[in-house]
């Protein structure tokens, strides 16, 4: 995996082949507080396929963030299975799961959670150092996939000299650059505002439509879920509803007809 | 992620905080600086202690005749008649613990070559021909008497440096004679230079001759007034002590109730006594300097900490994206090694840079021993690794969830 040649081509994934890319089978969650048996998730079950563009819904306590810790191999179910890209990671060790994590799945947060003090390219080469690229190969990566989300001139910017906007495409480029299965965005557009929301929902799409990368995306602003073709809501531990969205919303479209403005990215911290 | 990665890593992650990191290596800094200056001194104090054992001679021991007492009129050791030349055959033959035995007899008088003059200070010794053996004291130039020289009482003589130099004013004497008490002596070798004695007097400025020339030719007697003896090792010194009075009083026929008519002087004894005190005293000064080398390492262990739960956060970050529990060990283990080596470094430089200036200052002999600087920085790492496992384990143990949740 270490040597892996890098083309543009390795981005795109080809939704038509192979079985489901996620596959959670009547999964429950259940967590000890002393006595108390909390039942964060009762029995869901989900299929994910290759280069979908999912949302993930539903109120606080639904099971929404437990699913997310699941999808991300952060956490492993207390019963039901969980099969990854062909391999069952439900009862893997803690090693273990931090290497699927490393190679298949990308992780974007709400907080952005960069490193701070540290630049934009070293935040993008963290994932390859934990891999083991060797350095000229971890540098091109890093640059390529901050290109891909259009910081190609931030390279050597720290991250308090980016904006909210910037920063969060920052980890994006971080979440894609050991070409995982998935990409999970956490409530990635909670601390950014309306306009830069919506540069970030452009990101995802094109990276969704033009590369074919799968991404699964927790949020509670129901506005923002139309970005994504398929909504799954949560409720009380299991999935209430699973639908498809005809016609998404496009990122890019909103853009174009939005007034003009001054680039926001201007160092404005 | 390799080693050398890590350690980039950790180095950057220790940039990031100049002042704290410093301020943590000062700990490590002081403690290392003041076991080296404190073990300089030390090395430097024993040292010269061992240089004037060395001085005093090969295992040395003296035995003097006793305080003269006869008719009210009393004398400090050396004055009475009690020691013969026969004594100290009698010691080099029966005593296993002696190695080798030269009578001594000494007597005052005035030297003279050509027009110059001169009253040695350390007076005139006779000895046989063991001296430069018993003393370790050879000769320069020239040779020593023999064995035969002491049989015929010859008048030969060896001079120590002082006196050729006065006398004879810086040319080489070995040949000439001079005389001694008037007497005529053919000088036959110069003494290398010894230097002063533990009292501060110039060894150097004596004259040597056969003991048997002394007792004959100058002085008419037939005692001696000591005799050196070489024990076979350091610590047979004080057998030797024992052995050599215990034959002196049946030799002098000393009832159960008599006071020996001899003393025995251990010089070896006495200055190993001074060096075990020494060192004693540097090992106590040493421990008190690692102390503060312990409390470094609790300044390291106490910033880690604080840095494990500040970085709570990245911690998570790294966990997130694939880290694993025993590359977060070893990131926070090599900064609180690199922390501890790093201050160790400036440690020894500030302790070499102490015992400098301490010689020059004070004018302390000091020794900077290279085992001292390289048990300081494997000691050093070695408190980086122990004080900072706790904290780096505690890292690694860390659940990315809580991790990345934590404000």
């Amino acid at each position: 995996m270490g040597a892996q040649l890098v083309t543009e081509t390795s981005y795109v994934t080809d939704p038509l082949v192979g079985p489901a890319l996620i596959t959670l089978d009547h999964v429950h969650k259940t967590y000890h507080m002393g006595d108390v048996e909390i039942h964060a998730l009762r029995g869901a079950s989900l299929h994910i396929d290759r280069g979908e563009f999912i949302a993930i819904m539903g109120a606080s306590g639904s099971g929404k963030s437990t699913t997310m810790n699941i999808l991300g191999c952060l956490d492993k179910p207390t019963r039901g299975s969980y099969v990854l890209d062909g391999q069952d990671v439900s009862k893997l060790s803690r090693d273990e799961l931090a290497d699927i994590r490393n190679r298949k799945i990308g992780f974007v947060f709400q907080g952005f959670n960069l490193l701070s003090r540290t630049s934009a390219l070293e935040n993008v080469e963290l994932p390859m150092l934990y891999l083991g690229v060797k350095t000229s190969e971890r540098l091109e990566r890093a640059k390529e996939a901050l290109e891909i989300v259009g910081l190609g001139e931030r390279l050597n910017n720290m991250p308090n000299q980016l904006s909210g906007g910037q920063q969060q495409r920052v980890a994006i480029a971080r979440s894609l650059v050991n070409h995982p299965s998935i990409i999970l965005a956490d409530e990635p557009t909670g601390n950014l505002d309306s306009r830069t929301a919506v540069e970030v929902m452009d990101v995802f799409q094109r990276l969704n439509q033009e590369r074919g990368i799968t991404i699964a995306l927790v949020t509670h602003e129901p506005d923002i879920a139309q970005y994504a073709r398929r909504i799954v809501v949560f409720k009380d531990g299991r999935i209430k509803n699973d639908y498809m969205i005809k016609e998404p919303r496009s990122a890019r479209e909103e853009l174009e007809s939005l007034p003009a403005i001054e680039d926001d990215d201007e160092d404005d911290e | 992620m390799n080693m050398l990665l890590t350690f980039r890593v950790a180095i950057r992650a220790l940039g990031r905080n100049k002042l704290r990191s410093s301020l943590t290596m000062l700990g490590i800094i002081i403690g290392v600086g003041a076991v080296i200056a404190n073990l300089a001194i030390g090395q430097g104090a024993s040292a010269q202690i061992q240089a004037q054992i060395a001085n005093l001679g090969n295992n040395m021991l003296y035995v003097m005749s006793g305080s003269m007492n006869t008719g009210g009129m009393r004398g400090g050791a050396g004055t009475s008649q009690t020691l013969i030349p026969e004594d100290a055959d009698a010691i080099e033959r029966e005593c296993p613990a002696v190695r080798a035995v030269s009578p001594g007899v000494r007597a005052n008088g005035q030297l003279v070559f050509g027009n110059q003059n001169w009253i040695a200070s350390s007076q005139i010794q006779g000895t046989n021909e063991k001296f430069p053996d018993i003393r370790l004291w050879p000769v320069a130039n020239g040779d020593f008497f023999t064995e035969g020289d002491v049989r015929t009482a010859a008048r030969v003589c060896v001079v120590g440096k002082t006196v050729a130099d006065n006398l004879f004013s810086g040319s080489d004497p070995v040949g000439l004679t001079m005389r001694i008490r008037n007497l005529p002596f053919r000088v036959i070798g110069i003494l290398s230079t010894k230097g002063q004695n533990q009292y501060g007097q110039d060894q150097d400025d004596t004259v040597i001759v056969p003991y048997t020339t002394v007792q004959k030719k100058m002085l008419s007697q037939t005692h001696i007034n000591q005799i050196m003896v070489s024990a076979i090792s350091p610590s047979a010194t004080f057998t030797a002590e024992k052995q050599i009075t215990e034959l002196l009083r049946q030799r002098h026929k000393l009832g159960p109730n008599q006071e020996n008519d001899f003393f025995v002087r251990n010089l070896t004894d006495v200055a190993e006594a001074a060096d075990q005190s020494s060192k004693i005293f540097i090992n106590l000064l040493a421990s008190i300097a690692s102390v503060s080398l312990l409390v470094g390492g609790i300044g390291i262990m106490n910033i880690m900490l604080v840095s494990v739960t500040e970085r709570t956060r990245e911690i998570g970050i790294r966990m997130a994206i694939g880290a694993r529990s025993a590359a977060i060990r070893r990131q926070f283990l090599i900064e609180s090694v690199t922390l501890s080596v790093v201050g160790g470094v400036f440690g020894i430089l500030m302790g070499v840079g102490a015992s400098i200036t301490i010689s020059k200052t004070l004018g302390w002999p000091t020794l900077i021993s290279p085992i001292s600087i390289v048990a300081s920085v494997i000691f050093s790492m070695l408190v980086g690794v122990a004080f900072g496992y706790y904290p780096a384990r505690k890292a690694a143990g860390l659940d990315p969830i809580d991790a990345l949740r934590y404000e």
